[in-house]
């Protein structure tokens, strides 16, 4: 994994806190803005943020199209909390633009508003225990076609991998010291 | 075991508007104007600051069922504005469910000598800062994210400039003091010792810090992310323009694509009337809304 060249989309959101994440693990982090720094990637990861304001420029500036296509070529790709979002076929009770690449329905906000927004141990099939940060998060309603769950909460599904590229996360294990998602996604890749 | 409302999920969700802009809202239409030209929260206001400075007398927190129509209107987070060290009105937006809220100097003080206690509460705090040390009190009293005092309400960018240079000189400077020296420092920025010792360590606030007061085109939003702030607050700028819905996007898309001169460009084309800009030397020392809070 060390040197791979991993973006991370850059519209809007945490993505300097994925970057650090990356170099901590030996990867070579790079800020996606343009359809020039798409190409030198291997991996995408989906920062969180809000998901209205990335989908929106996701598709101003004509990335989301290209993204799309990379990923149905095979690239590896994680989304967290908003990333998570943009990357399911279908989200509850919304037209907002995204890429539906994962066969998953999402629930925005699903917890309630910021004061409802917490931190708790989860476990991770392929992982074992880490941290989850969970902050205005959605989780998946539903999931359907080869997508695994890789962990629940609660009762609630907060972790999803479809084939052998992509990735999504209710939470954010980059908000944390841990590595071990980020490990397992550059595995993945 | 399950917690709510620690530290880290406070500074979290400013760590998740990074990069993006907060607009200041008075209706439901204008937030949702706002969602839809991308904005990352909204700020839910009574007035906007130019208006506020414009009537005088006393600014108050908003009346709670323009907050809640705000909040029903949108998906995106809804912050709301209390007076500095008015907590009741603080209890009040907790109670209401705002995601944050913002102890502003845009709003009439209640208190000449004490800020709110913000560690006490589940919802996290956004607060005004013009340098080092008046950061660090806030966040020393539980502040999860900073932004530039600027001067509210004016269209003119000059002191949001002079508050994050004055911020990020002496980051700069914490940051190559032997460790002996820290004390100090802390002394003379009259800021808590631990925080400090912490800026020296991260070379960078423990928080967020975000541009605000005075941000009026997509020029000025890249001119301050360009300066090392992490997003933008627009009071005013959007809402008091010639063409709101235009100017927002363009604003969004600067604050995106903050470097990229080419983009700037094209999206500053065409954007009709900006606010109308005031020269701050023609403000009364009483009436600079930056020298509220302490």
């Amino acid at each position: 994994m060390a040197g791979k060249k991993i973006g991370i989309l850059a519209m809007q959101g945490a993505f300097l806190e994925h970057q650090q994440a990356l170099s901590r693990c030996g990867a070579e982090p790079v800020l996606v803005r343009t359809a020039r720094d798409l190409e030198a990637v291997e991996g995408l990861i989906i920062p969180g943020g809000e998901s209205t304001t990335i989908g929106k420029l996701m598709k101003i500036f004509g990335l989301d199209s290209l993204i799309i296509e990379r990923v149905k070529e095979g690239m590896p790709i994680w989304g967290t909390c908003a990333g998570m979002i943009l990357l399911a076929k279908e989200i509850a009770d919304s037209q907002q633009p995204h890429l539906g690449l994962m066969d998953i329905k999402v629930k925005r906000n699903a917890y309630g508003r910021q004061v409802e927004s917490f931190e708790t141990d989860l476990e991770v099939e392929g992982i074992g225990q880490t941290r989850g940060v969970f902050i205005r998060a959605p989780y998946v309603e539903e999931v359907w076609g080869g997508t695994k769950i890789l962990s629940t909460y609660l009762d609630k599904i907060i972790m999803v991998q479809e084939g052998n590229n992509m990735l999504a996360t209710a939470f954010h294990p980059e908000l944390t010291t841990e590595l071990d998602v980020h490990k397992y996604f550059l595995a993945m890749a | 075991m399950e917690e709510k409302g620690t530290f880290k999920v406070k500074a979290g969700l400013a760590q998740m508007l990074k990069g993006g802009v907060i607009m200041d809202v008075t209706t439901a239409e204008q937030a949702k104007i706002a969602e839809e030209a991308g904005a990352c929260a909204v700020m839910a206001l009574e007035r906007v600051p130019a208006d506020i400075r414009a009537a005088g007398g006393i600014a108050r927190m908003a009346d709670p069922s323009i907050v809640m129509k705000i909040m029903e209107s949108v998906t995106i987070p809804v912050m709301a504005k209390c007076r500095i060290g008015h907590f009741v009105e603080a209890q009040l937006l907790e109670s209401l469910g705002v995601d944050y809220i913002d102890e502003s100097e845009v709003l009439t003080p209640a208190d000449d000598k004490y800020h709110v206690n913000k560690n006490i509460f589940k919802v996290p705090f956004v607060c005004g800062a013009r340098n080092l040390g008046e950061a660090l009190r806030r966040i020393g009293e539980g502040a999860a994210m900073i932004r530039t005092k600027g001067e509210p309400g004016t269209g003119n960018v000059i002191e949001a400039v002079r508050h994050i240079r004055m911020v990020n000189d002496e980051i700069r400077w914490v940051s190559n003091l032997p460790a002996e020296e820290l004390m100090s420092a802390a002394k003379e920025m009259q800021a808590p010792y631990e925080l400090v010792k912490e800026v020296a360590r991260l070379k960078a606030l423990p928080v967020v810090n975000f541009a605000a007061g005075g941000i009026a085109t997509p020029a000025d939003a890249a001119l301050m992310m360009q300066l090392g702030c992490d997003g933008i607050f627009v009071g005013s700028g959007i809402f008091k323009s010639g063409d709101p819905m235009k100017r927002a996007r363009a604003i969004v898309a600067a604050t995106t694509y903050f470097n990229d001169a080419a983009i700037l460009a094209e999206v500053s084309r065409d954007l009709g009337e900006a606010m109308v800009g005031i020269d701050i030397s023609s403000i009364k020392p009483e009436d600079r809304m930056q020298d509220r809070g302490w």
